[in-house]
């Protein structure tokens, strides 16, 4: 007979069996099983987070800056609860997580029993899929599917509710087994037809469009190349969502900027403009696509993605092609091939006038914002940052608002995977966790949370993390000491009633982080800036960076609710400003 | 309207709702309903009837049949994201009229009164095969299998002959010939 081992052997078992090296949680009563058990596995390492949703965002930037799934391990009750948060936002963005949770012992299930919930019914509607092991026969299945269902296909969150005697009781373990498709589960259904349609299309547009998104950068380093070699052999203009910056490489000049809401003239122009829309691993979502019935209307629409209920869920399109990025892009770069020169040479000078519009656009620099000698403007901050840093493999994470909207702008990512945000549910807060766990990926490279200082208090007792484990994440919090996009919004949309965005009594920063054991940088001038900065990079330790910049600064462009992609507001140079009127100040 | 204001409020109609019978074959395992019928609520969808049972115990497996209301974009919708469950198998739909597809409903009637009237209503119930279940000196219970509308008929028609309770499933489905759902 074959050895047993208990639930909780089982558990690390099979982690080591995915190659799993770090862990990221919080202990409590119902899961001391697990981490009794930590001691005897010493390639996995376990990081003490402070607050759960912490560990949930730590491993999403884990996840995201490598490629791997995340793992979160948390108790019963409230563990399982501060985790929903993270795994919500990890459903949204397509972030692979395994959140194993303890749960009281199944005899005092539904029993109202202390710190006992219906953790599998609160995180059922946030996960793509989760478990209740009510028998130990059943856990190394479960949790072998568990890492199955979290990173194949649109990958995503799953939870493993393991209860407590479950993690005592013994039984037998057997190792992975190849593959099988859950339920008949397939990813790659498109066929050759599909892709000489995509090539006939491609060959006869005049104004074509590139629209990528988070996909790409999920289909894996592989997809990011492929994507490059595409572009660059049918000479179309490309643009990216905010999750997909990074894919395409930021300077290149087939790039044309993010597009919606807050995405650059030319990008949302060409979007409204074009006769060929080739989305590839995007989701139509609401803050691109900005009012449906005037978007992108004169284009022939192609979709490329992996997940079957994207396509057609927002806007129809012609064209649906179902399958893992990377592969699509390279039966279509090696169909285009094969048709020789044919299609190269004559689809450029095709879309040569198209290109010269998009210049005149261009030089709208809808970037552009009025810099000042006596305050630090926030787009200053980040492009000195970005200036400051590009020489090295940075990672950049952000919060949520207009700080991330003014990094997703000004930073420019040239490789996939450097670029972790909180797009989907924009959670406040994501950032310095996240920032952690990328921190942990990549031990020896430069990891910055451009934060806001309303968002980075949501989470800010994680730098306790970062300093036990001496993680030198950088925080620089561009501090206006608004929540500044709510601000922006009332600006205007609500008569410049700043109803409660206003932070009244914020911490000092400089102390804060000495507090916490690290250290605080303060700069208030541009003049001083760069150098701070330079102080911030050269740091060793992990850094709280208090940049204070103008209060009153606004994040144009934008696309107001209710206006199609050719109606932004530019900044404050613009004469023929739009105003936000009617039905459109309810909807924000 | 002329010039609406939000990209976020007007509903974009395609095409008109229509009344859809989808079939969902799923692992019979503990909370599997709960993730079908929380997609619906959760998405807004909406649900008229509701059946479900185990089918096949050796593969443990039931089938759940739905009766939802949508327009195209939203059965598809629908129907992807069933197909997404880990736990589903297949699903299969079809409209309300589709000629190739038998569905029924079953229901209990309870009617308690004279003789008289309840012979009445067992006469009444001719044409959906009624039968007998109990019947007392006061009392009968009639189980007839029809469609929807017809039951709702029935249930009106017989209030006056003294219907007290009724019981009712969702409507199961099922193909016509020797064709199969795929």
């Amino acid at each position: 007979m074959s050895k047993l081992y208990s639930g909780a052997e089982i558990v690390f078992k099979c982690l080591e069996d995915r190659d799993v090296k770090f862990i990221f949680g919080y202990p409590g009563g119902a899961v001391l099983p697990i981490y009794d058990e930590l001691k005897n596995h010493s390639s996995i390492k376990h990081i003490l987070v402070r607050h759960e949703q912490g560990a949930g965002h730590a491993a999403e930037g884990y996840a995201r800056s490598s490629g791997k799934p995340g793992i979160v391990l948390v108790t019963s009750g409230p563990g399982a609860t501060n985790v929903v948060t993270a795994l919500t936002d990890a459903y949204m963005d397509s972030v692979p997580l395994i959140c194993i949770s303890g749960q009281v012992p199944t005899h005092l299930i539904g029993t109202d029993a202390f710190q006992e919930c219906d953790t599998t019914g609160i995180t059922r509607p946030c996960t793509k899929h989760n478990w209740l092991v009510k028998d130990i026969k059943d856990l190394p299945k479960i949790l072998h599917e568990a890492f199955e269902v979290a990173t194949t296909g649109r990958p995503g969150p799953v939870l493993v509710d393991i209860p407590k005697d479950i993690q005592f009781a013994k039984t037998n373990y057997s190792k992975p087994k190849k593959i099988k498709k859950v339920n008949g589960k397939s990813h790659n259904k498109f066929t050759q037809n599909d892709i000489n349609e995509l090539i006939n299309l491609i060959s006869k547009a005049k104004k074509p469009m590139i629209y990528t998104g988070g996909g790409v950068i999920n289909s894996g380093p592989k997809a990011s190349e492929a994507l490059r070699e595409f572009v660059r052999l049918i000479g179309f203009p490309i643009t990216s969502t905010l999750q997909g910056l990074g894919a395409f490489p930021g300077d290149d000049n087939q790039f044309i900027g993010m597009l919606g809401m807050h995405g650059t003239y030319e990008a949302n122009n060409a979007m409204h403009d074009c006769d060929l829309l080739i989305n590839i691993g995007a989701r139509f979502d609401d803050r691109i696509t900005g009012k449906i019935d005037e978007f992108s209307p004169k284009s022939k629409k192609v979709h490329i993605d992996i997940d079957p209920s994207s396509i057609n869920k927002i806007i129809k399109v012609d064209l649906a092609i179902v399958g893992d990025v990377n592969e699509v892009l390279r039966s279509t770069i090696k169909k285009i091939n094969q048709k020789q020169n044919g299609i190269k040479v004559s689809n450029k000078q095709k879309i040569s006038k198209w290109w010269e519009q998009i210049q005149k656009w261009r030089e709208k620099d809808s970037l552009g914002f009025i810099n000042s000698d006596k305050t630090i403007k926030p787009q200053h901050a980040v492009k000195r940052l970005y200036e400051l840093t590009k020489s090295q493999d940075t990672f950049i994470t952000t919060e949520v608002g207009q700080h991330q909207m003014w990094a997703a702008q000004h930073y420019k990512f040239n490789k996939p995977n450097r670029w972790m945000t909180s797009g989907g549910l924009g959670t406040m807060g994501y950032g310095l966790p996240a920032a952690v766990g990328v921190q942990i990926a990549h031990p020896d490279k430069l990891v910055i949370d451009i934060a806001g200082e309303a968002s980075v208090l949501m989470t800010m007792q994680e730098m306790s993390t970062a300093v036990q484990y001496n993680l030198p994440i950088k925080i620089f919090v561009l501090n206006n000491q608004y929540m500044g996009m709510v601000r922006q919004w009332q600006e205007l949309l609500h008569e410049k009633n700043y109803s409660e965005s206003y932070s009244e009594a914020l911490p000092d920063f400089v102390k804060l982080a000495e507090a916490y054991g690290c250290k605080g940088i303060k700069a208030s001038n541009p003049e001083e800036l760069d150098e701070k900065i330079k102080e911030m990079i050269d740091h060793k330790g992990p850094v709280i960076f208090d940049c204070q910049v103008d209060p009153n600064e606004n994040c144009f462009p934008m696309i107001p609710s209710g206006k199609p992609h050719n109606q932004m507001i530019l900044g404050p140079n613009d004469k023929e400003e739009n105003k936000i009127t009617g039905k459109g100040k309810a909807l924000v | 309207m002329a010039n609406p204001k939000s990209a976020y409020s007007i509903p974009t109609k395609k095409g008109k709702p229509d009344t859809h019978i989808i079939v969902v074959w799923v692992d019979n395992e503990s909370g599997v309903l709960a993730r079908v019928v929380g997609l619906f609520s959760g998405r807004g969808y909406n649900i008229e009837s509701l059946a479900v049972a185990e089918i096949d115990a050796a593969k443990n497996i039931s089938r759940i049949t739905i009766v939802t209301t949508g327009t195209p974009q939203v059965i598809d919708q629908i129907k992807l994201q069933l197909k997404k469950l880990v736990p589903v198998h297949k699903v299969a739909d079809f409209k309300r009229e589709d000629k190739k597809v038998i569905f029924k409903e079953m229901a209990l009637l309870k009617v308690v009164g004279k003789k008289k009237k309840i012979e009445k209503c067992i006469k009444a119930c001719k044409t959906y095969n009624p039968v007998i279940l109990d019947k007392s000196s006061k009392s009968v219970v009639i189980q007839i299998t029809a469609l929807r509308r017809e039951i709702d008929k029935m249930s009106k028609k017989l209030k006056s002959l003294g219907l007290i309770s009724t019981s009712r499933t969702g409507a199961i489905a099922m193909t016509r010939g020797a064709d199969v759902f795929k």
